[in-house]
């Protein structure tokens, strides 16, 4: 078992594809080669949207946000292997993930671009709304994990957080809360060893953040979060276990930031331009794309039309998302409680008079 | 039945729990010993220990797990063992709990109800005599709602319940063993949002919440004696708070006080005093008074008089609004 073999005491991190496309053939997922051609399509599609998303910012027509790129394996490849019940808890850089979930990219834009109905998500997909403060968002994965079990569900929960994550206190009472349950959980830690400015090294005195886990008494593996075949071995397997009353895994996804923290954040600030130009090289989706071609999973041309298909997607899904009209004065009363106070009512129509005096 | 507060929310959880298996308790020992103040007592045994969940020592998770589980369709009942240990939990309570729902435009809901004992009176350590449900009733999204006596607690719990929002339900720690009251055994609601008329009067308005309101009725039977005919008004509910039955009474009384556990500045007396300036100016004789604590951090017990609202305090403040 590759969560016994890479336990955070054997000191190794699980690579299967390593950053010049040379395969461990052991440790090789089972996957189809339509899968690997969906994966390879999603990372396309997620860092396409991402620079789009950039470029929309610089353009004063997305508000801040915060870029993906560099990190699209580590939220793909547990996505890949959720079930349809599974639910995915997320952050804010998860976007790869949320793709293959099914999320509509035009959603995802208008959240950034300041509409709530970014979030308003079809239920069926099971993903809970963006979480901006930080990690926490793991301790309602632990009540989804609890009324899972409680309901006989047997989903699992995958709930996705930050290095910077690791040193909030919602974290470790999660962690724990988890261990004590038993519950369904894969924490995956996207390790892109940048806290906005803080290095990783400053983070936590710990060798790695998969050694966290032992204190928890949970699993815990480190795991390369630029191969999306590790990701997917180490997310299948620890659903796997969770599934079966196995009980939670921490996965440290080894991942790097190449972009700043948000459109707001200038990394060069803080970091050498070498260290990013070295993690360039390790990028997920070329060495996806490296893969895609030795193996001959996909023709040039194949490739080069996936590039072209997601452009035009994301062309679509910006337009779409910038003709969606702003919220009405009744959208941002309405969802304050079920139905409005009378305290609330009085504000609102005061509200709506002076809007149709106008 | 006669019963006290304590076991009035017993059996409102016990009746709830009974009726819908979605709901789960879960905090800091309410399993085995029932919690601290043994509101939860037996339950665990009734329902086993999947519904009564004694969870680590971590306000924030109980916080957070009780989320989830609403998330997922479950009605969690969460306590947290003092209002003064659920500061840990407002980061979730503030930043998930209340804006689930208009964060995700209804795609997701957190019916919960978190239960704290709060209040001072009771000789406790540092920490266990905190009222700070200002906090609470500034966070658009949460329902806070405080009861006076045992029926009140019973029938406010059940609506809490059963309520589409999340409710910060507040009990006063004074209360709970103060006195008992006739109860319904069965179960029955109290609608969140409308206060009640404890007492009618003519000359003045006294409002009040919680553990004040005992006190305020020995306040306005001693001034009765000297004529003063107070009409007396339990908010019961501070968000949303019934504004509007305060403000009818201030109509016809003209004078008000709003008596308040909790220190001065910011409280929930300022808010309605604000709206009744607003709403019945024309109809006051004299200016809105509150009788309040000091805006210092709660004495210990020893120093606990200087801070806690007594009867004669009341009783003074009656008489200098009426003499104005």
């Amino acid at each position: 078992m590759l969560l016994d073999d890479y336990n955070p005491l054997s000191g190794r991190m699980l690579t299967i594809l390593d950053q010049d496309a040379n395969l461990n053939e052991i440790l090789m997922p089972q996957l189809d080669s339509a899968v690997v051609e969906k994966a390879f399509r999603t990372m396309v599609l997620s860092r396409v949207a991402d620079d789009k998303a950039v470029i929309l910012q610089r353009q004063g027509r997305m508000g801040t946000y915060p870029p993906n790129k560099g990190q699209e394996a580590a939220s793909l490849g547990p996505a890949m292997t959720m079930g349809d019940r599974d639910w995915f808890v997320w952050g804010f850089r998860e976007l790869a993930g949320l793709l293959w979930r099914g999320l509509p990219l035009e959603q995802y834009y208008l959240g950034w671009m300041g509409n709530e109905y970014g979030n308003h998500y079809d239920p069926d997909l099971r993903i809970t709304p963006t979480s901006i403060p930080v990690a926490s968002q793991y301790t309602y994965a632990v009540g989804l994990a609890y009324a899972s079990r409680y309901q006989k569900e047997n989903t699992v929960i995958f709930a996705f957080t930050g290095d910077g994550g690791t040193s909030e206190g919602d974290f470790h009472e999660s962690l724990n809360a988890a261990g004590v349950f038993n519950l369904p959980i894969v924490f995956i830690v996207q390790n892109n060893q940048w806290a906005i400015s803080l290095p990783r090294s400053e983070q936590t005195a710990s060798d790695t953040i998969a050694q966290k886990a032992i204190a928890y008494g949970i699993r815990g593996i480190q795991v390369d979060g630029n191969d999306i075949l590790a990701m997917y071995a180490a997310s299948e397997e620890a659903a796997e276990v969770a599934r079966n009353g196995g009980g939670p895994t921490l996965i440290e996804a080894y991942t790097y930031r190449l972009g700043n923290h948000t459109t707001s954040d200038d990394a060069r600030r803080y970091r050498v331009e070498e260290e990013a130009k070295e993690w360039e090289a390790r990028d997920p989706l070329n060495r996806m794309l490296k893969y895609v071609r030795s193996r001959e999973i996909l023709s040039e041309k194949k490739i080069e039309s996936v590039w072209e298909w997601a452009k035009t997607l994301v062309e679509e899904a910006a337009h779409k998302a910038e003709t969606t009209p702003p919220p009405s004065l009744d959208d941002v009363f309405r969802h304050t409680y079920e139905s409005m106070t009378s305290n609330l009512k009085e504000q609102f129509d005061d509200m709506k008079k002076r809007e149709e005096s106008q | 039945m006669m019963m006290n507060m304590v076991t009035a929310l017993n059996s409102a959880l016990a009746i709830e729990m009974e009726n819908d298996d979605s709901i789960a308790i879960l905090g800091e020992d309410v399993g085995a010993v029932g919690g601290v103040f043994r509101v939860t007592e037996g339950l665990q045994e009734r329902f086993g220990t999947d519904r009564v969940i004694d969870t680590p020592l971590s306000e924030s998770l109980i916080a957070g797990m009780a989320t989830g589980m609403a998330m997922a369709g479950m009605r969690p009942i969460a306590e947290m063992q003092f209002m003064g240990f659920s500061y840990p939990a407002l980061n979730i309570i503030i930043s998930h709990i209340a804006r689930m729902r208009n964060r995700s435009r209804g795609s997701y809901t957190v019916p919960l109800v978190i239960r704290m004992p709060y209040g001072a009176g009771i000789k406790a350590l540092e920490h266990h005599s905190e009222s700070t449900e200002s906090i609470y009733a500034q966070i658009p999204g949460l329902k806070v709602v405080i009861p006076s006596s045992p029926r009140e607690a019973k029938g406010l719990l059940i609506s809490s319940i059963r309520d589409p929002d999340p409710v910060i339900f507040l009990e006063p720690a004074r209360n709970y063993r103060l006195f008992s009251e006739e109860v319904e055994e069965d179960a029955f609601t109290i609608s969140l949002g409308e206060s009640k008329m404890v007492q009618e009067g003519d000359d003045i308005t006294i409002v009040g919440w919680g553990a004040m309101m005992p006190i305020i009725q020995e306040a306005t039977h001693s001034v009765e004696e000297i004529g003063i005919s107070c009409e007396v008004i339990d908010l019961r509910t501070i968000s949303p708070m019934d504004s509007e039955a305060v403000i009818k009474s201030v109509i016809k009384t003209g004078r008000v006080i709003i008596v308040q556990e909790a220190p001065m500045t910011c409280g929930v007396a300022s808010e309605l005093i604000a709206r009744i300036s607003n709403k019945a100016f024309l109809s006051l004789e004299a200016p809105p008074e509150r009788v309040t604590a000091p805006d210092i951090t709660v004495p210990l017990p020893k120093g606990e008089k200087y801070y806690y609202i007594n009867m004669e305090k009341i009783r003074d403040s009656i008489e200098k609004v009426i003499s104005f």
